[in-house]
């Protein structure tokens, strides 16, 4: 068990480093620039020099700040990012921890993060990092129905919350195809709650460099300061790796086409999951910035009924038996 | 409009007292006691208040005693024919010995200037009213011009030093600004 | 009797101040604002200037003419070649001096491609302020296309210099007209990517449309100029009023509009972007022939009076007080910032917004700190 553990805390930060170069270069292509190409072939240990500088900064603190939440907030983001990481089903054996309520979990993990956030914002003692916290608390908190919602929308389809039987029920066709109208438009708010859940652009405005400094974030410094970097990393990436599950089909290959090959599952899954990261990175480096009272009006009074009478629709395709299945 | 006729508009705004009754006389009522002083008596007396010129500068300018300024810039702004609603240049000058003012105003309607200038002899504690509540720009200028030069303006908002910082001592735009360190005087 | 919950009726939120201060990123230059927020809105937005004041008044009260066009550029640096038009036209101005053709042809079309340039570069910036941090990159890709035209010919970058009293400090280069004719074909293209970028996106609309609110009789009060001005429909164009150098003989439009929201004063810069093209085009096909400079003496004494000169540089409207007594070098300089008064206005925009409101009205304001520091 420790070993699983350790292996894919060893893998996932490493994925996390790989992350943040892969955004760097994305980040300059779209710019017309090059980005870290020096430090190892094709910029791939820049990350590595990256987080050796980190490590070796001085940790700074403010002097009034809450010592003990203040050294507390960055760890309660971390862990909960690495725990949502075990329940995904990479391939058909690789699959760390199967409970019956997986998708539950996953949710319910992804909560807990906020609680970082506001303890760092609060615990800095600068008025930034205070509305810096506040804004991300309240956004946080608005998108989460919309990802439970649509999340929801496509656990009528089968029946159970746990991930496995989830990949079972898309070999029949992954689940976007099978409920298709509905699951399309689920498929669209997910991606959006999910941008803004991991406080991405354009829902960015808890870091929003142009108004704030850093935001919640402004305070801390060197080790700490690489947890919430990292973290955000890999909330996108678990982000991308839901929806990979839920919509896409997991370690499924289109088609059918490499089923005899069940270590290729991997791959699929991988890949499948990256361009999502893709997705949600080309959303980052194009879209301006959406003002606090503008995300939280599109929550509420557009992506909420949306999803409500999403799900209805759902529940009259299952019950009249229209959707597609190969 | 033109110069002559701002000129003959303006001016019959503020009638002299002390105009003789050769020149142009106007049924309005005296606006304030006599400010001004003929130079010789034989000369003709002006028959404003004010001071009309045109040479050394493209505009007509008016000269005005600070206690008429504040009516003198309402009426001009307010009145159909000049309607001044643009101040474009609030300028603050050291006359040697006297310390002014000088506003550069603009018809938007009838593109038409004037300039406006405004003296005072007291060196010591110069004030003239405050125009701002006839141009919002001026709030800014004003405190500008009480930086460089001292001179305050009485009914300002918020009369302090916008440039430099609130310790600074003396004004640095007056001729006898010395500074022995920071200025190099060839 | 059961008490109905009592809501505490002294429970009430308290005001703080915050600075957004002399470092920011979204402040364009060393400016300190006081700002005074409820929560999330703003209740007074106070300026807080002079952290760039270098004294540029008293310096030209001590320098020759010729030296005060060096200072003049360090002052609006993205219209760096108005500024020192300007002062240059009312030294010719005062002393009666008529240049050649030639001249004015080249001082026009080397003011409107500055005026461009920094058009370009507040299009990059207004995108990064509100988010769309790629849009920096798109415009200075176009200004530095610019900025090797006008290193060719005038030998730097940003403080140019390159006008003179009395005409202009070399002749133009010989690539200068197919330089600039290549990249007038090149940017016709990029103008609508940049709408297509940013104009169109909703998000970039629903955050400044009725946004900071400035109304026309507003506008003329606070003394803006420029388009910030012309968004709110006050047609104050000064080389449409007082046109100067080669500016009579060419046809524009004037940008108006009259919402004066901060998508009208963006649209206004965009057109403003596609009139400047069409001036240069109108002109590089035909540039005179003649001198390029006409002889002045060593020491330049104004004859003794006050003179006024106006230009229309990418802020606004740039005036040029000069009162001389006769001697070599003025007895008052003044310089009417455009971006002093279009800063006075601020407060008024900005205030019952968010500060994410004010953010993007300060990137239409288009401020630049060292022009209202002087």
């Amino acid at each position: 068990m420790i070993l699983i553990a350790l292996a894919y805390l060893g893998f996932f930060a490493v994925a996390g480093l790989m992350l943040v170069l892969l955004e760097r270069r994305i980040a300059a292509w779209f710019q017309l620039r090059i980005g870290p190409n020096r430090v190892g072939p094709q910029g791939l240990l820049q990350t590595m020099a990256d987080a050796l500088k980190l490590v070796s900064k001085e940790l700074t603190g403010t002097v009034k700040a809450d010592k003990f939440l203040y050294n507390l907030a960055p760890y309660f983001v971390i862990i909960t990012s690495l725990m949502a990481l075990a329940v995904f089903p990479f391939s058909q054996k690789i699959q760390a921890f199967d409970i019956n309520i997986g998708i539950f979990f996953l949710i319910a993990i992804s909560s807990i993060g906020v609680i970082g956030i506001l303890l760092g914002g609060w615990a800095s003692n600068n008025k930034y990092s205070l509305i810096g916290a506040m804004r991300s608390g309240v956004q946080t908190i608005s998108y989460e129905l919309s990802v439970g919602l649509s999340l929801l929308t496509m656990i009528l389809l089968t029946g159970s919350l746990q991930l496995s039987e989830i990949v079972e029920t898309q070999k029949h066709g992954w689940l976007i195809v099978q409920g298709h109208v509905p699951a399309i438009i689920a498929f669209m708010i997910y991606m959006i709650a999910g941008t803004a859940e991991t406080n991405r652009a354009p829902f960015d405005l808890v870091e929003a460099e142009s108004e704030l400094g850093a935001g919640f974030h402004t305070e801390y410094s060197g080790m700490k300061f690489a947890y919430f970097f990292l973290a955000e990393f890999i909330n996108m990436f678990i982000i991308a790796a839901i929806a990979t599950t839920v919509f896409f089909g997991a370690w499924l290959s289109p088609f059918g086409i490499t089923e005899s090959i069940p270590w290729l599952g991997v791959f699929w899954f991988l890949l499948k999951a990256m361009v999502l990261v893709f997705l949600m990175m080309w959303f980052r480096w194009t879209f301006p910035r959406l003002r606090i009272d503008q995300l939280l009006t599109l929550e509420w009074k557009y992506l909420l009924p949306i999803n409500l009478v999403n799900i209805i629709l759902m529940a009259l395709l299952v019950w009249n038996n229209l959707i597609i299945k190969f | 409009m033109t110069n002559e006729a701002l000129q003959n508009l303006i001016g019959s705004w503020f009638p002299n007292s002390e105009a003789t009754p050769t020149s142009e006389v106007k049924e309005s009522p005296e606006t304030a006691e006599v400010s001004e002083e003929p130079d010789e008596p034989q000369k003709a007396i002006n028959p404003s208040l004010l001071e009309f010129s045109e040479e050394g500068s493209e505009f007509l300018n008016v000269t005005v005693q600070p206690e008429h300024l504040h009516d003198l810039m309402s009426r001009l702004k307010n009145d159909k024919q000049t309607k001044f609603d643009y101040l474009f240049c609030l300028t603050g000058v050291d006359w040697e010995p006297e310390l002014g003012v000088v506003y550069h105003l603009e018809s938007t309607t009838h593109r038409h200037n004037i300039v406006v200038k405004v003296k005072t002899a007291d060196r010591e504690n110069p004030n003239f009213d405050s125009v701002w509540d006839i141009w919002r720009t001026a709030e800014f200028h004003e405190r500008e011009v009480f930086d460089f030069f001292g001179i305050k303006f009485n009914n300002h908002p918020n009369l302090k030093r916008l440039f430099l910082t609130p310790n600074w001592e003396g004004f640095p735009l007056r001729k006898d600004y010395v500074d022995e360190v920071n200025m190099v005087t060839k | 009797m059961e008490e109905a919950t009592v809501i505490d009726k002294n429970f009430k939120t308290e005001p703080y101040q915050i600075n957004m201060g002399p470092q920011h990123p979204a402040t364009h230059g060393v400016l300190n604002l006081l700002l005074t927020i409820d929560g999330e809105i703003i209740k007074k937005v106070e300026p807080d200037l002079g952290y760039i004041h270098r004294s540029i008044e008293k310096m030209c009260e001590a320098d020759s003419y010729q030296q005060i066009v060096h200072l003049t550029d360090r002052m609006d640096y993205l219209s760096a070649n108005i500024n020192n038009e300007a002062v240059c036209l009312v030294v010719e101005k005062a002393l009666e001096l008529e240049v050649p053709d030639r001249v004015k042809v080249i001082r026009t079309i080397i003011g409107e491609l500055t005026r461009i340039s920094s058009h370009c570069l507040w299009w990059g910036v207004m995108g990064m302020d509100v988010g769309a941090l790629t849009t920096y990159f798109y415009g200075f890709r176009d200004r530095e296309m610019l900025n090797d035209i006008f290193e060719e010919t005038c030998g730097a970058r940003l403080t140019m210099n390159y006008n003179v009293p009395g005409g202009l400090m070399f002749d133009i280069h010989p690539n200068f007209v197919k330089r600039v004719k290549k990249f007038i074909k090149h940017f016709k293209t990029k103008i609508p990517e940049y709408d297509r970028l940013l104009t169109g996106n909703v998000i970039f609309q629903k955050r400044t449309k009725g946004v900071g609110v400035l109304s026309k009789e507003d506008a003329i009060s606070f003394g803006t100029s420029g388009p910030v001005a012309r968004a709110s429909g006050v047609s104050c164009d000064v080389r449409k009023h007082h046109p100067y150098s080669a500016l009579d003989r060419v046809t524009f439009k004037e940008a108006l509009k009259t919402e004066g929201d901060t998508f009208a004063r963006y649209q206004v810069r965009i057109m403003e972007l596609w009139e400047s093209l069409s001036i240069v085009e109108q002109l590089i096909d035909n540039i005179p022939e003649g001198e390029y400079r006409e002889k002045t003496n060593a020491v330049i004494k104004l004859p003794k009076g006050e003179y006024y000169q106006k230009v229309e540089t990418a802020r606004g409207e740039l005036g040029v007080y000069v009162i001389s007594t006769g001697t070599k070098n003025p007895y008052r300089f003044k310089f009417r910032s455009p971006g002093f008064s279009n800063l006075s206005a601020l407060n008024h925009m900005a205030v019952g917004g968010k500060i994410g409101d004010l953010v993007a009205i300060m990137a239409t304001l288009d401020l630049v700190i060292p022009d209202i520091d002087r």
